[in-house]
C-alpha cells in the first residue's frame, strides 16, 4: 500500500484492500454457494462431484488471495488468535474444518461411498453458510466505510453468494434453472434494498455515483438477460446451453458487482464537524452536511 | 481509574501542520503517512465561507472498531484509553484501516525516505523495520508518557510526559490529560468550554474532544 497525502475532509477511496481482498469475497460467496448448491443438488439426486470441487477451489482461491494482500504472509497464523469479536478469525476457524469436511465428502464420493459422502457434503455446506454469514459481516464491521457498514449489505452479499453459487450449478446441471431463477428475483431485491438503505442513512456521493452506474449493469447484465435466459430454458428444456448461459451471466454479474464494491464504491467516512468555532464574528453555525456526502 | 484524551481547541487552531511535523520528527513516520494532521475544512458557501482547521488522527476510542476486528490481537486497548498495536504480532491484513472511521492508520510495505534513496538522519534514527507490512497509526506518544509517569511526572502538564503534538503547538491549541481527574487540564477545559467528538454518531466513543465556544457558566 502506497501512502498518499491528503489533507481534505472528503471520503476518499480505500485502498486497503484490493483486488486480492476482493477476490476472497468473489470466490468465497460463490464457491460457499456452489457447495450449497451442489447439497441441494445431491439431495435431489444429482450428481455433486465436480461442482463440489469447485466450490471449494473458488473458497480456497479466495482465501490465497487474501494470503498474497497482508503484508506479514508468514504470520498468518495470527488470524486465528481473535475468535472473540473478530469476524475475520471467525472466518479463518470455520474455512479450516470447511476444507476438512469437504475433502472427506469428496473422497467418499469418489471411494463410491455414498451415506458417508452425503453426510459430509451436508455439514461442509452448513459450514459454508457459516463461512459466507463471516463474510457478510466481516464488510459490516468495517466502520470506516460507509457503504460496508450498512446492515443492508448483509442479506445481500448472503443472497448474492447463493445466487452466483447457484448460477454456477446450473453450468453443470440446467435443471437447476427455476432455483437460480427464484435467486435472482430475491437477489434483485436485495440489492433495491441495500441502494435504498444507503440513501436513507447517506453515502458518500462517489460512492453512490459508482453504485449508480454498477446498478444498471447489474440490473440488465446480472438480472433481466440471465431471467431471459433462464424463462426460456424452463420453457424449453430440449435447449439447456439457455440455463447454462443464464447461470454463468448470473454468477459472472454477481462477483462483478463485489469487485466493484471493493474497490471502487468503498470510500471512507471523511471528516466532519457538526459545529464551527465560536471565532472573530463572534458566532458558529451548523454545518449543514457532511463533506462529500449525500442522500438520494 | 485514568482516561486519557486529547483536546483541541478549534477556536485556537491556525492549521500552521506544527504539530504535523513535529509528530513526523518525533516518529519519523514515511511521507504521505501522518499520524497527526490537520484536516482543512470549509463550512458554507461563497461569499459566506469559514474554514475551520481541524487536528486529526487517532481517536483512541472507547469503543476501538479497530480493536474488535483485528483478528490477531495486535490492535489493543489499555486501561488507561491507549489504543495500541503489537507490531510483532500485527499480519497485515489492513482489516483496522477499513474499520477506522478517522483515516488513522496506514500501513506501508517498504522503506520510503523524503528525499530520495538515502534516508535523512532523523529518519534513519527513528526507523523500525518492525513497521514495515503492518499497521500503523497515533500512538498518543504513550512511550513519552509511560517513561515520564516512571519518572513522576504528570501527562499534559510536563513536556516530558506529554505527546510531541500538543509540545509542539504554538497556539496551544491542544491539550493532553487524564479525563477522569476532575482537576486535569482536560477536565476544566471540557467543563469551562462547549465540545464535540468526531462521528459519534457511529459510536466509537473517541478520546479525542474539540472544543468551539465558552461555556456559558452560572454566575
Amino acid at each position: 500500500m502506497k501512502p498518499t497525502l491528503a489533507s481534505g475532509p472528503w471520503p476518499r477511496l480505500q485502498r486497503a484492500w484490493d483486488v486480492r481482498a476482493a477476490c476472497n469475497f468473489m470466490g468465497g460467496g460463490a464457491g460457499t454457494g456452489l457447495i450449497m448448491a451442489s447439497f441441494a443438488g445431491a439431495l435431489m439426486g444429482q450428481p455433486w462431484l465436480a461442482s463440489a470441487c469447485l466450490g471449494l477451489a473458488l473458497v480456497g482461491f479466495g482465501l490465497t488471495m487474501v494470503f498474497f494482500e497482508i503484508g506479514r504472509p508468514w504470520r498468518s497464523l495470527n488470524v486465528f488468535l481473535h475468535p472473540q469479536t473478530s469476524w475475520m478469525t471467525r472466518e479463518g476457524v470455520v474455512a479450516v474444518p470447511l476444507f476438512g469436511s469437504g475433502a472427506i465428502a469428496l473422497a467418499a464420493e469418489w471411494l463410491g461411498w455414498r451415506e458417508a459422502a452425503i453426510t459430509a457434503l451436508a455439514l461442509t455446506s452448513l459450514l459454508a453458510v457459516g463461512f459466507l454469514y463471516c463474510q457478510a459481516r466481516i464488510l459490516r464491521a468495517a466502520k470506516g466505510i460507509p457503504t460496508w457498514r450498512n446492515p443492508a449489505l448483509t442479506p445481500y452479499i448472503l443472497i448474492t453468494g447463493l445466487t452466483e453459487g447457484a448460477g454456477l450449478f446450473a453450468a453443470f446441471h440446467p435443471s437447476a434453472a427455476a432455483a437460480v431463477l427464484a435467486l435472482l428475483l430475491l437477489r434483485f431485491v436485495a440489492w433495491r434494498h441495500y441502494r435504498r438503505a444507503l440513501g436513507q442513512s447517506g453515502a458518500p456521493e462517489a460512492s453512490l455515483d459508482v453504485l449508480d452506474r454498477l446498478a444498471r449493469r447489474l440490473l440488465i447484465g446480472g438480472h433481466v438477460l440471465p431471467a431471459l435466459l433462464l424463462g426460456a430454458a424452463l420453457l424449453l428444456p430440449q435447449w439447456p446451453v439457455l440455463a447454462v448461459l443464464g447461470g454463468l451471466l448470473a454468477a459472472i454479474f454477481g462477483l462483478y458487482a463485489k469487485l466493484v464494491l471493493i474497490t471502487r464504491a468503498a470510500r471512507t467516512q471523511g471528516f466532519a464537524i457538526p459545529r464551527t468555532p465560536v471565532r472573530g464574528r463572534g458566532s458558529s453555525r451548523q454545518a449543514a452536511s457532511r463533506p462529500g456526502w449525500a442522500s438520494r | 481509574m485514568t482516561r486519557y484524551v486529547m483536546v483541541a481547541d478549534l477556536r485556537r487552531c491556525v492549521g500552521c501542520q506544527t504539530c504535523t511535523a513535529a509528530c513526523k520528527l518525533a516518529n519519523g513516520t514515511p511521507p504521505g503517512v501522518m499520524w497527526r494532521k490537520v484536516v482543512d475544512i470549509e463550512v458554507g458557501e461563497y461569499p459566506d465561507v469559514q474554514r475551520v482547521f481541524v487536528p486529526t488522527g487517532c481517536h483512541h476510542c472507547d469503543e476501538p472498531p479497530c480493536v474488535s476486528v483485528c483478528p490477531s490481537t495486535a490492535s489493543e486497548k489499555r486501561e488507561d484509553g491507549f489504543v495500541t498495536i503489537d507490531y510483532d504480532i500485527c499480519i497485515g491484513c489492513g482489516y483496522c484501516i477499513t474499520a477506522c472511521p478517522y483515516e488513522a492508520r496506514h500501513k506501508v510495505d517498504e522503506p520510503i525516505w523524503a528525499y530520495g534513496d538515502q534516508p535523512m538522519r532523523h529518519e534513519e534514527a527513528r526507523f523500525d523495520e518492525r513497521k514495515l507490512g503492518v499497521a500503523q497509526k497515533c500512538t498518543f506518544c504513550v512511550d513519552t508518557v509511560d517513561a515520564g509517569l516512571a519518572k513522576g511526572l504528570k501527562p499534559g502538564v510536563d513536556p516530558d510526559a506529554t505527546p510531541a503534538c500538543v509540545n509542539a503547538c504554538i497556539g496551544r491549541a491542544m491539550a493532553f490529560g487524564d479525563l477522569d481527574d476532575p482537576d486535569s487540564n482536560v477536565s476544566r477545559l471540557l467543563r469551562e468550554n462547549k465540545h464535540f467528538r468526531m462521528h459519534e454518531d457511529i459510536g466509537t466513543g473517541p478520546g479525542f474532544y474539540y472544543l468551539w465556544d465558552k461555556e456559558e457558566l452560572p454566575l
